[in-house]
């Protein structure tokens, strides 16, 4: 059975070096020899494939366990150097430590005062919970000190300057020590000095940085792959090896053969560059070790680093089983809550199911089914069935009936998926904890994945050819956890700021907005069609108008608010005029609810959008989860309802101005470039009024600007003049459903000046822009001015202007995501180990404290209102109840006397205005990307 | 010597106290922390330097209680632990 409970606790973790002794005790074999494998394919004893250092062939036994692949751990050998060479993983220590000790006595370059001082201040600094960090530092500090000595204390010896000449040779006032010299230099050094430099001389000794021997890692460490040819190809490390040990031998030869000093040095240089390259092969100041192919190797400090390494791509980060991954698409019938799986899938990832007596039928039941169960309706079979002694089964067609029989209480059933299950759905890339979240399995026929659109903005995934994954949950625990943390509907409010995340987009705004609009009816036969999806409602009366019976928008829309609701809102078509005409607003902009039902206003981003949704929002908070999901999976009914009743679409012609328009608007474009012209006019017989603060060249850049920003602005107004509501893209834009004014005023009107780095464009060529330009052209055309509009079509230069300012937005947002990513991986690792306390606090693993209390304020920012711990407007509204008058008064009330709250540092979402607007880009995957 | 800039009368510094030895340990008792568990502060710390200058020599191992003005709860308060550097 599971062990469960703590049985041991890690109190600390220790690091220190291997002595030479140390690593000849754990060696299982010496190895001397740079061959691997005899002629017939066996390895050769004391080579670097000895049996003694483990087993890689299945069937073979190791020489030094007696155990078989995957139980044998394999085991180290090693190397007896011929001559010491230096670590280079410990260059820095042993130059530190080779400055700040005496050259002939070995100790520490300070008095024992001075010295004592150093070490009380790490006591108490280790009292006040300094980590290995701080007190490294104080050793660093201890040693800089002491290297500042000319002279031993001690000894009265002369010191000589020691320099560090990279990687791996050290010059004392440019006479080379051998790293002989400087092994025995360091083991001059006492063990009571070391404690000072930061060593614990009861577990390390200095001269352990310098190599007299070298572990030979075990063969599972650097398995050799037998090719199909039959060749065998070794590993990085082992080749590396083999270099070590060839020039190890050579050394050894020559130097017991009396060889020439010179040979002996140059051997000696070689040995140290292969035992540096077998650490590291990307030492700096020496070319890497390379392949015979011309490919630099892999050694051990490349095994490790980095995103590839073994730290951050095999510990970090783990392959998992019982996960999927297809294309997503939408499906508005699914609820929030639900994901829809292809059958394929379903029938590939499993759930365990463990077998008692209660459940032994259903079990049979379902593995009698097999791995594909006949019916057209689709029912979970079982793939594996695990028996009580650990064994798997896999269930086949044919054994499917045998298998089923043979279980009893204690097999587990691994079945397929099935409607309700809890599963974990996941898009990349996982930036907040919405990327995650538990959804339940609708297995469907087709091959991609769909989920509700209300859950595209937490993902922030759309359709145009996304990929999500999906991982099954293998335990109880896990599924209940899910469930209650991670399900879509506690997800609803952002932890960012306790707006809505999860809300209606694009055409259920649209829609929505079709159904609630001003006084929109509806037949008998149209209510049926819209609300048949949204479960079991009364139907209020209708409105009879010409002896036929209609019901309003307002009315279906009704439907689906709970009984008791009372909101009042300005809705996002709301002009913001100067008088506010309430609840008789012409533009059906002011939205008031009561008793649940929807008395005037248009339900259209503001209601129920994504971020900005008030029911939403009200809901989630006020009514919980459970009625704020179900609002959501019926509004998104009605919404489709709608827009379906209606019939929806939009194209070029929706743009479409009079000509009358036109020739305004090119009349007014002609004026704005002459007024442009008289500037420029102005400023070269130097008429022009400089501005403070200002050149007199910024001085007319800035009129210029102002002038093109009112042409354009002048272009949108008289475009927007014959563009109603009756069309379709303003219907959109309008509602928030998608797109803005000044995307159609841009498509109508006029596009408008391009800009780099928000000036009007003037690099290029010598003086201009482009050759099709005087030099020094100062006017609209020649510095980036678009005076035609998308649907007009753009002049060859205004299109190349166009694609310059485009191509800045692009590189911009390339060069922006890269960076937020490190910047958010940065962020990650600072506070992972963080956590809130019961009493408050937010500390760390070590238990020391970030903050007293969480936030300053202990306000959960997902359960507070826009930042606010308390929503007193609503609270008022509450208590005051129904009486519209007070609640008109109060409320004007509150916007003077809390108007004047300075809440600069935080972006509330319950703000005024549609300039908090998402930053997208419009076509995602296309090309052009749009200017503001 | 021009005179030099108390930092805790700008309106952008919190409020810095220096904790007695009784407070100390008063403090540390209600919050139930050990002294090794504090946020720190450094004895270079500006607002430290002053400190030492008005309230009397600051040494390693003091705690300095520091009051901010916080936008969403009033007042917060917090407790730094003084050490070398």
């Amino acid at each position: 059975m599971m062990v469960t409970g703590v049985t041991k606790r890690i109190s600390a973790i220790k690091f220190a070096h291997l002595s030479p002794d140390e690593i000849r005790k754990m060696s299982a074999t010496k190895i001397i020899t740079a061959d691997t494998y005899d002629d017939d394919g066996f390895p050769i004893d004391m080579g670097l494939m000895d049996p003694h250092l483990g087993v890689i062939e299945p069937g073979l036994r190791c020489k030094t366990c007696g155990k078989k692949v995957d139980e044998c751990p394999g085991h180290f050998g090693h190397i007896d150097l011929a001559m010491p060479v230096i670590h280079v993983g410990y260059v820095k220590e042993i130059k530190r430590l080779l400055q700040s000790t005496c050259r002939s006595c070995g100790r520490l370059l300070l008095t024992g005062e001075q010295a004592e001082e150093y070490r009380k201040q790490r006591d108490k600094m280790e009292e006040f919970g300094a980590d290995s960090t701080d007190t490294g530092n104080v050793a660093k500090e201890t040693a800089r000190d002491a290297a500042a000595r000319t002279t031993c204390p001690h000894c009265s010896t002369v010191q000589l300057k020691i320099t560090l000449d990279k990687p791996t040779t050290f010059r004392e006032e440019g006479h080379k020590l051998t790293p002989k010299e400087v092994r025995e230099r360091l083991e001059r050094i006492p063990d009571t000095d070391m404690i000072s430099l930061g060593m614990d001389p009861t577990v390390s000794r200095p001269e352990w940085m310098v190599l007299t021997a070298l572990p030979v890692p075990p063969v599972t460490v650097r398995p050799s792959i037998t090719l199909d040819s039959g060749d065998r190809s070794e590993d990085d490390v082992t080749h590396k090896l083999v270099d070590v040990l060839r020039i190890n031998q050579r050394l050894r030869e020559n130097r017991d053969a009396g060889a020439p000093q010179l040979i002996v040095e140059d051997l000696w240089e070689l040995l140290q560059y292969h035992v540096t390259t077998y650490f590291d092969n990307q030492t700096s100041g020496i070319p890497p070790a390379r392949h015979r192919s011309g490919r630099p190797l892999k050694t051990l400090v490349q095994r490790l680093k980095g995103k590839e390494g073994r730290f951050r791509s095999n510990l970090s980060g783990k392959r998992v089983n019982f996960s999927a991954r297809t294309v997503i698409s939408p499906d508005p019938m699914l609820s929030i809550n639900e994901v829809g799986v292809p059958v394929e899938a379903a029938r590939e990832l499993t759930v365990p199911i463990h077998v008692t007596e209660r459940n032994l039928d259903k079990a049979k039941e379902m593995c009698k089914r097999g791995p594909i169960p006949p019916g057209p309706d689709y029912q979970p079979g079982v793939n594996y069935v695990i028996r009580s002694d650990g064994r798997r089964i896999k269930v086949t067609d044919k054994n499917a009936e045998t298998v089923s029989e043979t279980i009893e209480p204690g097999y587990v059933v691994e079945r397929h998926l099935m409607d309700g299950d809890i599963v974990l759905f996941n898009r990349q890339p996982s930036l907040h904890r919405m990327s995650i979240m538990a959804h339940e399995v609708r297995v469907m026929p087709y091959k991609t994945f769909r989920f509700n659109l209300c859950v595209c903005p937490p993902y922030n995934a759309d359709f145009d050819g996304d990929e999500m994954n999906l991982h099954v949950l293998q335990s109880e625990e896990a599924r209940a956890e899910a469930k209650v943390l991670m399900r879509v509907q506690e997800h609803i409010l952002s932890p960012r700021m306790g707006a809505p995340v999860i809300g209606a987009i694009h055409d259920h705004i649209t829609g929505s907005f079709l159904l609630t609009f001003k006084d929109s009816k509806f037949t008998r036969e149209e209510t049926l069609k819209i609300i048949e999806k949204i479960g079991e409602v009364k139907l209020p009366k209708p409105k009879v108008v010409g002896g036929v019976d209609y019901w309003t928008g307002k009315q279906l829309f009704g439907l689906i608010l709970p009984q008791g609701l009372h909101m009042t809102f300005k809705a996002s078509i709301c002009q913001k005029c100067q008088t506010c005409l309430k609840e008789k607003c012409e533009h059906d902009g002011f939205v008031v609810i009561r008793h649940g039902r929807l008395i005037t206003g248009t339900i259209d981003e503001k209601a129920l959008g994504a971020f900005k949704g008030k029911i939403v929002d009200k809901l989630a908070r006020d009514y919980g989860p459970d009625i704020a999901r179900h609002f959501i999976d019926r509004a998104t009914k009605l919404a489709i309802g709608a827009i379906m009743i209606r019939g929806f679409t939009t194209g070029i012609d929706d743009e479409d101005i009079p000509d009358q328009a036109k020739r305004e608007i090119d009349d007014a474009m002609t004026q704005a470039r002459m007024k442009v012209e008289e500037h420029v006019q102005a400023y070269r017989r130097g008429e022009l009024e400089q501005m403070p603060g200002r050149s007199l060249e910024e001085t007319l850049e800035v009129e210029i600007m102002k002038v093109l920003g009112k042409a354009r602005d002048t272009a949108g107004q008289i475009a927007g003049r014959h563009l109603g509501l009756e069309n379709s893209a303003v219907i959109m834009a309008r509602s928030g459903a998608r797109g803005s004014m000044l995307n159609l005023s841009q498509m109508a009107g006029a596009i408008g000046q391009q800009a780099v780095r928000g000036e009007r464009l003037s690099r290029g060529y010598w003086n201009r822009t482009l050759p099709h330009f005087q030099k020094g052209d100062l006017g609209s055309e020649a510095r980036g001015f678009v005076r035609n509009c998308y649907k007009s079509g753009l002049t060859p230069t205004e299109y190349f202007f166009h694609s310059m300012g485009g191509r800045e937005g692009l590189v911009d947002t390339a060069v922006r995501t890269s960076r937020s990513g490190y910047m958010q991986r940065r962020l990650i690792n600072a506070l992972e180990d963080l956590k809130v306390m019961p009493d408050g606090s937010v500390r760390n693993t070590a238990g020391t404290i970030i903050q007293f209390t969480y936030g300053e304020d202990g306000i959960d920012p997902m359960r507070s209102v826009g930042g606010d711990p308390v929503d007193v407007d609503d609270i008022i509204l509450t208590v005051l109840g129904d009486q519209g008058e007070l609640i008109a008064k109060v409320q004007e009330k509150g916007a003077l006397s809390y108007g004047i709250q300075d809440r600069d540092l935080m972006e509330t979402p319950t703000d005024e205005g549609g300039e908090t607007e998402q930053e997208e880009p419009e076509f995602e995957s296309g090309g052009a990307g749009e200017e503001q | 010597m021009p005179e030099e800039l108390n930092v805790l009368e700008h309106e952008l510094v919190p409020e810095h106290h220096l904790l007695s030895e009784k407070d100390s340990e008063k403090v540390l008792k209600d919050l139930k922390l050990t002294k090794d568990q504090l946020p720190k502060i450094r004895l270079g710390d500006p607002a430290v330097r002053v400190l030492d200058a008005i309230a009397g020599p600051v040494e390693e191992g003091m705690i300095v209680k520091i009051v901010r003005k916080s936008l969403t709860s009033g007042v917060s308060v917090c407790y730094r632990l003084v050490i070398r550097g």
